[in-house]
């Protein structure tokens, strides 16, 4: 993967944020997706293009259990969200429905620069700077449910938790 | 092996010893979620070829988040629920019957000693009954609908040791936006917060279950409040930590001297005392959410209000924790009192806490809330100012059109 970072760099960026309240009462992606993110930024929908990065601050998606909010930002194209942590539902939730997720408590991402992740060993790439971060390394049986697609691939595939 | 609550509960479901930091798979004593997650449940749990529920008895379904009906994309939402009940012959709540979490306490679903998923972020409400209540999202929640299990992280813990009294006036909401603020948003992310403490001893029910609810505003895994003191109308066995426990953090709050508490826009841990914003001018006023509008809450608000008039400027909408709480509230004289002050009731249910129908503000307009959180846009409208107080506070100031101390 190497593609465009979208830079957020504030902590605390709420559910309600990712998604209001408002939309989250629907099964319809595509819908999700063109409000996501839309009181921080209300051109961000118009501006991604799939395969996208966004990067955050600290305790990225803290509020709300909505797995509304990682399903709009993967619905609006993004691959991966680099934040420097994450709120632990958020974390979950996106994972779970196979949107890749990283740790990175220290870089220099810009909005605007190219970016590539490897997930397996943490490594993010910034081709822009030519430098490379370090990330947390994540829980196995996360990157077990991460390899499979998601949860429910995960349990298609292993009928249980294994 | 020195152990605490956590340690304990989550080592009895992996049905093996576990301490913090280790990965179990354990096994689930009940899950519950909302219309503003059965819908995505339901879709995974289809999607994993998911027949029938692991056991019918421990799954309950509650229509609370935009109820009744406020469209048609959310009534379809609620008949796929109430088909989706019927076919797995589970216990689905439907419009009017209460706010999710104190459905699950009042009737039991949830009992001490429990581990317990709920598909809404608010489920360390059941840390009240030395339950381990986690809030996880709709896929989550489904292949625990399947299996009967999930997997997790044993979180390390933080022990926040409280004494004195709470003076008049100041309640279990103060106390927990004060405790926000200490740690912060973040604050106990990842991990598990243990209360304890004389000041816990004599806490009602409700009070216990205000302060493991707004853990989640602090990241917490869960919120458990030690179990000295509390009375349940069936039995049960309190569970201690052990005397040589590792916690993470430890803190210890005098609080005698508390003064009340408000988180301004937009943030639960952006708190102050109230006296840094007394005379702020306000428009609209709710009491409702699954922090603040059990039976005492409506106490708290009716012996404020008893016999007064609201401000000409300002709406007073509540919403009551459940149609039991509603009926001892009309029983006892409650209702009438907030009634004839002025007050607005709409169903038991989140109601305009989660910005969803039944009350949104408008642009520029300033609520007083008994809620738990103030993002920007969580009632409904970004353009709305939001404080967080104790239904006390809530009262006393649609009363006067300002924040005002009860």
């Amino acid at each position: 993967m190497k593609t465009i970072a979208h830079v957020y760099s504030i902590d605390n960026i709420d559910t309600d944020r990712i998604i209001p309240g408002k939309y989250t009462k629907t099964l319809d992606m595509s819908l999700l997706a063109s409000h996501v993110l839309e009181d921080l930024d209300p051109e961000f929908s118009k501006k991604v293009k799939s395969g996208d990065i966004l990067v955050a601050g600290n305790n990225f998606g803290c509020g709300s259990s909505r797995e509304q909010a990682p399903i709009a930002i993967k619905a609006a194209g993004i691959s991966v969200v680099v934040a420097k942590t994450f709120a632990r539902i958020f974390y979950r939730n996106a994972i779970n429905i196979g949107l890749p997720v990283i740790e990175v408590e220290s870089h220099n991402i810009q909005s605007g620069d190219s970016i590539s992740v490897d997930l397996e060993n943490g490594i993010v790439s910034n081709h822009t700077k030519n430098e490379t971060y370090q990330a947390t390394k994540m829980p196995q049986q996360m990157i077990d449910i991460l390899n499979a697609g998601g949860l429910v691939n995960y349990l298609i595939k292993h009928g249980d938790y294994v | 092996m020195n152990q605490t609550i956590s340690e304990k509960i989550i080592s009895q479901h992996a049905g093996k010893p576990v301490k913090a930091g280790d990965i179990a798979i354990v096994k689930v004593d009940g899950v519950m979620a909302t219309d503003a997650t059965s819908p995505f449940a339901i879709k995974a749990f289809r999607a994993m070829g998911g027949k029938k529920v692991w056991d019918k008895e421990k799954v309950s379904l509650v229509i609370d988040h935009a109820s009744p009906a406020p469209n048609e994309v959310v009534a379809n939402l609620h008949k796929l629920m109430r088909d989706f009940a019927s076919e797995m012959a589970i216990k689905l709540y439907d419009v009017g019957e209460g706010i999710c979490h104190q459905l699950m306490i009042e009737n039991a679903h949830v009992r001490p000693n429990d581990l317990f998923l709920g598909a809404d972020s608010h489920t360390p409400t059941y840390g009240a009954i030395n339950a381990f209540g986690i809030g996880v999202g709709s896929t989550d929640l489904a292949a625990t609908m399947l299996t009967g299990k999930t997997w997790l992280k044993v979180p390390k813990t933080i022990k926040i040791i409280l004494n004195g009294e709470l003076k008049k006036n100041v309640s279990a909401k103060d106390l927990i936006l004060f405790l926000v603020k200490q740690l912060g948003a973040e604050g106990a992310n990842y991990q598990a917060v243990e209360f304890t403490g004389e000041t816990i001893k004599h806490m009602t029910l409700a009070s216990r279950m205000v302060l493991a609810n707004m853990s989640s505003e602090m990241g917490a895994k869960t919120g458990l409040v030690d179990a000295i003191g509390l009375e349940l109308w069936y039995p049960f066995e309190a569970i201690t930590p052990d005397k040589n426990a590792e916690y993470a953090r430890e803190f210890n709050f005098d609080i005698s001297s508390l003064r009340p508490q408000i988180a301004k826009p937009h943030s639960p841990e952006n708190v102050v005392a109230i006296d840094e914003v007394l005379g702020t001018k306000i428009h609209y006023a709710f009491i409702g959410s699954c922090t603040n509008t059990r039976l005492e809450d409506l106490h708290s608000a009716a012996k404020v209000l008893k016999g007064k008039k609201l401000c000409n400027e300002v709406r007073l909408v509540i919403a009551p924790a459940s149609k039991k709480v509603f009926n001892e509230a009309l029983k006892d004289g409650t209702i009438e009192i907030l009634s004839n002050a002025g007050a607005t009731f709409i169903t038991s249910g989140c109601g305009p806490c989660v910005g969803s129908h039944l009350g949104v503000p408008s642009d520029g307009e300033v609520v007083i809330s008994s809620a738990n959180r103030n993002f920007k846009g969580r009632m409904g409208n970004p353009n709305a100012l939001v404080y967080l107080s104790s239904p006390a506070v809530v009262a006393a100031s649609a009363l006067a059109g300002e924040i005002v101390e009860p």
